[in-house]
């Protein structure tokens, strides 16, 4: 029997999964009536009850992030969504925005409630236009039918939903630069405190939540608590979405309880690549710290992956079978974390800068065991060194990689070149187009 | 525990915490950065981006250090640069953690890594803080053997400012500076990673007046000085602290000088003045000191009308004849130092027997007179720092003195405090304070005085001197201080004048603000100089010498053309003997011209527009100029009349001996403002300020100075426009018997009967020009 649990990728199959029709057929935007007949601080104390924690990789408990906005302070409120989805591997808040945009709009509905805010946000990555524009046309239509804007159900709330749409910085998808750039500024990092709670979009009391994490609340308030923590593992309640990315034979998301392990994810995904063997993968994102074939059987919760070194992260699980290069793969990502880091401090943006030049001298076979030794101590003069979490991200993957293919590293300076070639460890190169 | 720090008028208990660094316990006000507690411990930690009066970034990431609280350590080193001390906290930094040792010198490898290391060509190199904590705190050698970032160098971000990208650490102090202090946020970081740079917006140039503090705080060769960039080494200057004479706001200066040229000028510090700022007037206007006619030796007009050098014992005489025996008087000028001030207040009463002195060189009133002999005016920065409403009359902080301005803006970007400016239109500065404007025609703005309301003990009301060209201004303003309890302060624009009214170069007051009037004051002072009496007559005003048939006049540094546009054609009857740094408008004139010393060359000592004395010492030594008390003390010998202010430092001990007058006061005699002009359609009241830079004679020489200056316009109104037909940017006729103006027009909310013109700028110098510079009619056309 699958271990699979789908909710918010329910109804995807359907043709017209993404219209307000088919959300209301489905069974959609029942759970606001529900909530809305609730105080606002019960809501807030059912999300944390269900042990709901962040989807957008540190973990966060959703209901304590709104239990920490100060309730009665004569401030306006925010509640802005994280839709900046943009690290390597992770794709999860896309697809499901694309075959279901009406779970958010339900969820920020149920979540502006809670807080008491009466304009939420979303930010949005703004090279996926397509995704744009289902979840514009899915807020007008929940305008139309009156459950955006004034006196939403009769219930005398009032909420405007506000969709931006982002230019293009991965820094972005960080919860104090999303905020800097929602107001018009470039998006770096802020200084913390003060936090988003007390302090966020135009220095009010803003609640920041990642796509899954605000869509899984509707599911909360209609089955409660208990259907909720019936699912997951002890710390880490309920669903989630795992993206199977690279060489796995059917790759997609699958939603499945938190805790299910690679070895069942690549079962119900039809295995790796045919032919070939697992190497190494990513649990949560190319910012997380990479995993091999060893660790097939970590539960992927956020205390199984911590215990085995790495982080779950955005669970976006990139899997690489024996023909790439770790090398080549750890220079790829250490690439797009030089592109993206915004430039506020130091390690990230020399550091960087720097990693990427020593890596392309490593993959090209160039330098001696002792660069080895002064990437992995560079990385540590990075990791932990910077102003937010991005340099841990690019920093992250080298020094695991080192970790468990250290050989490897020492194979392209025998060899004085890359000893893989790349056109095997592309997807079509088994069909036969060279 | 606690300590009281004192604040205005009330006591604030500060809540002390006390916590340990590298072993040493420490008790610091609660909210002291980790940083600035090791620092009072002597412990530096290394930093770029951190600055005391920037709000903290965290950006550089240098200042690394290990914490843990109450046993609970962080995981990771925190920048020291933006956590506050807590009860309970014990802090490693480098000297006692190796791993904030390690992580140290790894941000600062990381930082060099991009960098060009040029420091032998470049302007920082020798007081550099990368180059000094790359020493301190970096590794040995850097691993780095990849390709540096390179830009096009130098940016040009104005005509005073040049940017080198390759060498910036991107610590953002100047960008933070021009956000947060100056109000001026026309740089800013752009690009991302490791292209991120400082950057402007091409249509709005960086014409700040305070761009030239971002030098001073950039902490690597990014951003140097146009004047200064390839001119000298640090360790060839020797620095002395000075004090600026450009304004009353009282900056301390630091002046560097190689082999007894003057290269470059910096901000002091002083808390309680400019805390570490100043404008760029004051720090690259200097040129002036080193110009082509610099008077170098004494001169004297010869039979054929021309000056001739001669010696100093032929000037001397020459000067002392014609004005011995003879109805004379002395025209001081608003750039004195105390000391000088004082040297003339004396010459005139002992060596000239007479009250004919007067230090104002510009428009002037008999009722400005009495207010200057009687107000009191004692506001200081610091009462605008706990100020909670500033009031602007007949006052352009941000041209007129822009330290005061700066300190305004930090409440108002602070505290939001609130501001009302009594002006024709709204300033850019004035803008920048979110002032209240009450829109009021130069002449009428007694109307608007009387009526401003909800002033309390906490206010302070700023004055300019331009408020005594409105008649009843002054008096007005010293009835609403005296009804509601706000602090009043008076702002000259030049550095002497608070200065000169403490010495008594003034017709009405002795040294000490001893009235004239006084029978015991004349006594005080005749007993501290030694004489049988001083005179006791009210003498005349700069004014009325210039109108009056006095015979000979001693004249300090003046331009005639600041007072009216006949005053040089009245002045060149007489027999002027004229102290001068340069060749001015009255040496031509002159019969006797007696070279002095520019501030660099000179010690004394400004007052600022708090009364607070800002003494300094000659920058350049060795110098045969003097400063005019020694040469006043010359002259009076050889009159015959001893003053016996040998030196500076006589003068300035005598002064402080004399004290302040603490007998009888009087207070002022108040005059009724006159009513509003009655204006045509095509005519309007002229009202004008003089912009900070602009055509003063102290920016001469300067020209990457002048390249920010704003530029010169005349402000109308929309309905004016419209009746004029010209939108914004089209040129306007501003007209009078005595001549005209063509400007292009800048559209503005300005008051419907007034128009604004700069009242020295290029183009634009309206006493020459027009004969007058406020409050009257002129006519107004389309070009």
């Amino acid at each position: 029997m699958s271990k699979l649990t789908p909710v918010l990728s329910a109804n995807w199959d359907q043709k017209d999964s993404f219209t307000f029709e088919a959300y209301k057929r489905n069974g959609g935007y029942t759970a606001i009536a529900k909530a809305l007949s609730m105080k606002p601080d019960e809501v807030i104390q059912t999300v944390k009850d269900s042990g709901l924690r962040g989807r957008g990789g540190a973990g966060f408990p959703t209901g304590n992030k709104w239990g920490f906005i100060p309730q009665g302070d004569n401030k306006e409120h925010y509640f802005v969504v994280n839709a900046d989805e943009s690290e390597p591997g992770t794709c999860k808040d896309t697809p499901l925005l694309m075959a279901n945009p009406h779970v958010l709009i339900e969820g920020i509905i149920i979540g502006s409630y809670a807080i008491r805010a009466n304009h939420a946000f979303i930010y949005i990555r703004g090279e996926i236009t397509h995704v744009v524009r289902r979840v514009q046309q899915a807020i007008e239509d929940a305008y139309k039918a009156g459950l955006l804007g004034k006196n939403i159900l009769g219930k005398g709330f009032d909420l405007d939903l506000v969709l931006h749409v982002g230019a293009g910085a991965y820094i972005c998808g960080e919860e104090t630069a999303l905020l800097d750039s929602l107001e018009g500024f470039r998006g770096q990092p802020r200084l913390r405190p003060p936090f988003p709670a007390i302090a966020g979009l135009y220095a009010k009391p803003t609640v920041v939540n990642n796509v899954e994490s605000v869509a899984s609340v509707p599911a909360i308030i209609n089955n409660g608590v208990a259907w909720f923590t019936a699912m997951g593992t002890e710390k880490s309640k309920g669903f989630t979405l795992y993206s199977l990315s690279g060489h796995v034979n059917n790759p997609g998301q699958f939603e499945a309880p938190l805790g299910i392990t690679l070895r069942e994810l690549l079962e119900i995904s039809g295995g790796i690549r045919t032919g070939h063997k697992l190497k190494f993968w990513t649990p949560g994102g190319s910012s997380t710290p990479i995993f091999t074939d060893a660790h097939l059987d970590v539960p992927l919760d956020y205390e199984g992956v911590s215990a085995a070194g790495s982080m779950l992260g955005t669970k976006a699980l990139q899997i690489f079978d024996e023909t790439t290069c770790i090398v080549r793969a750890v220079l790829r990502w250490t690439e797009f974390y030089k592109h993206e880091s915004c430039g506020k401090c130091t390690p990230c943006r020399e550091g960087t800068w720097w990693l990427v030049q020593v890596l392309k001298d490593l993959e090209a076979g160039r330098g001696s065991e002792a660069d080895l030794d002064k990437l992995l101590d560079l990385c540590d003069n990075i990791m932990g060194r910077s102003f937010c979490a991005l340099a841990d991200g690019a920093a992250s993957p080298i020094i695991s990689s080192l970790k468990y293919f250290r050989q490897e590293y020492l194979d392209h300076l025998a060899a004085g070149k890359c000893p893989f070639d790349p056109m095997t460890a592309t997807l079509f190169e088994s069909a036969g187009v060279k | 525990m606690s300590i009281q720090e004192l604040g205005a008028d009330q006591q604030v208990q500060v809540e002390m915490i006390t916590c340990v660094i590298d072993g040493f316990e420490i008790t610091v006000p609660k909210g002291t950065l980790v940083i600035r507690a090791a620092e009072k411990l002597g412990i530096q930690i290394p930093r770029f981006c951190d600055h005391p009066l920037l709000a903290p970034a965290g950006a550089c990431r240098q200042c690394l250090v290990d914490i843990e609280i109450n046993g609970r350590a962080f995981p990771k080193p925190q920048a020291s640069c933006t956590i506050p001390v807590e009860n309970g906290m014990v802090v490693k930094t480098q000297l006692t953690s190796p791993v904030a040792d390690k992580a140290q010198k790894g941000i600062m490898e990381l930082l060099l890594i991009n960098h060009p290391l040029d420091c032998p060509v470049c302007d920082k190199g020798g007081e550099c803080p990368l180059q000094n904590q790359a020493m301190s705190n970096g590794r040995a050698e850097s691993r780095f053997e990849g390709v540096k970032r390179t830009f096009e160098k130098p940016v040009a971000i104005s005509s005073q400012v040049l940017l080198d990208r390759e060498r910036c650490v991107l610590c953002a102090r100047c960008t933070r500076f021009s956000e947060q202090i100056a109000g001026d946020p026309f740089i800013t970081l752009n690009e991302r990673g490791a292209l991120q740079q400082v950057g402007i917006y091409e249509e709005e140039p960086f014409d700040s007046y305070y761009s030239g503090n971002t030098v001073q705080i950039c902490p690597v060769g990014a951003l140097t000085g146009t004047s200064y960039r390839f001119r000298a080494r640090p360790f060839d200057l020797v620095s002395t602290n000075s004090a600026c004479e450009h304004c009353a706001s009282g900056c301390a200066m630091r002046t560097d000088v190689r082999r007894g040229k003057t290269l470059r000028r910096l901000a002091g510090e002083d808390a309680e003045v400019n805390e570490e700022w100043n404008c760029d007037k004051g720090r690259w206007a200097f040129k002036y000191e080193v110009a082509k006619n610099r008077i170098k030796n004494p001169m004297i007009r010869d039979s054929s009308g021309q000056l001739q050098e001669v010696s100093w014992p032929e000037a001397l005489a020459e000067a002392a004849n014609g004005l011995k025996n003879s109805r004379s008087g002395v025209l001081v000028g608003g750039r004195v130092t105390i000391e000088d001030a004082y040297g003339y207040s004396k010459f005139a009463r002992v060596a000239l027997n007479t009250n004919n002195i007067d230090f104002r060189a510009r428009l002037h009133s008999q009722e400005e007179l009495e207010f200057l002999a009687t107000a009191k005016t004692n506001a200081t920065y610091k009462d605008l720092d706990n100020a909670d409403h500033v009031v602007l009359i007949g006052f352009e902080p941000e041209d007129e003195s822009p330290i005061v301005f700066l300190r305004i803006y930090k409440q108002v970007h602070k505290r939001s405090i609130k501001v009302t400016s009594i002006a024709p239109y709204a300033s850019r500065g004035s803008e920048k304070l979110k002032a209240n404007l009450i829109k009021s025609a130069s002449g009428s703005e007694v109307s608007a005085i009387s009526a401003l309301s909800g002033l309390t003990s906490k206010s302070v009301v700023l004055v300019g001197e331009r408020i005594s060209e409105t008649e009843g201004g002054l008096s007005s303003i010293v009835k609403l201080a005296s009804d509601t309890g706000a602090k009043l302060g008076w702002i000259p624009r030049r550095a002497g004048e608070k200065g000169a009214i403490a010495a008594g170069a003034l017709p009405n007051l002795l040294p000490g603000n001893r009235l004239i009037s006084n029978s015991s004051a004349r006594v005080d002072i005749a007993a501290a100089w030694s004489v049988d009496s001083v005179p006791s007559e009210i003498g005349l005003s700069t004014e009325e010498m210039i109108n009056s048939d006095l015979q000979a006049l001693l004249i300090g540094g003046i331009d005639p053309m600041d007072i009216s546009p006949e005053a040089k054609i009245k002045l060149a009857k007489k027999f002027i003997v004229s102290l001068e740094i340069r060749q001015s408008d009255i040496t031509d004139i002159a019969s006797v011209v007696l070279p002095v010393a520019p501030v660099v060359e000179k010690s004394g000592s400004f007052m600022d527009w708090q009364g607070k004395v800002r003494k300094f010492e000659a920058a350049v030594d060795q110098t045969l100029n003097r400063s005019d008390v020694r040469i006043l003390s010359m002259l009076a010998d050889e009159i015959g009349k001893p003053i016996n202010l040998p030196t500076v430092n006589s003068a300035r001990v005598e002064f402080e001996s004399i004290g302040s007058w603490d007998g009888e006061v009087s207070t002022m005699k108040l005059v009724v403002g006159a009513g509003n002009k009655a204006i045509n359609n095509d005519e309007a009241i002229i009202s004008s300020w003089r912009n900070l830079l602009d055509k003063g004679s102290l920016q001469d020489g300067e020209e990457n100075l002048a390249g920010t200056a704003r530029k010169s316009k005349v402000v109308i109104s929309q309905s004016r426009a419209k009746s004029l037909n010209v939108s914004d940017g089209d040129l306007v006729r501003v007209s009078n018997n005595y001549g005209a103006v063509t400007l292009a027009c800048q559209i503005s909310d300005i008051d419907e009967s007034s128009i604004w013109l700069p009242r020295n700028s290029l183009n634009s110098q309206l006493i020459r020009n027009l004969g007058v510079v406020s409050n009257s009619v002129v006519k107004v056309a389309k070009a």
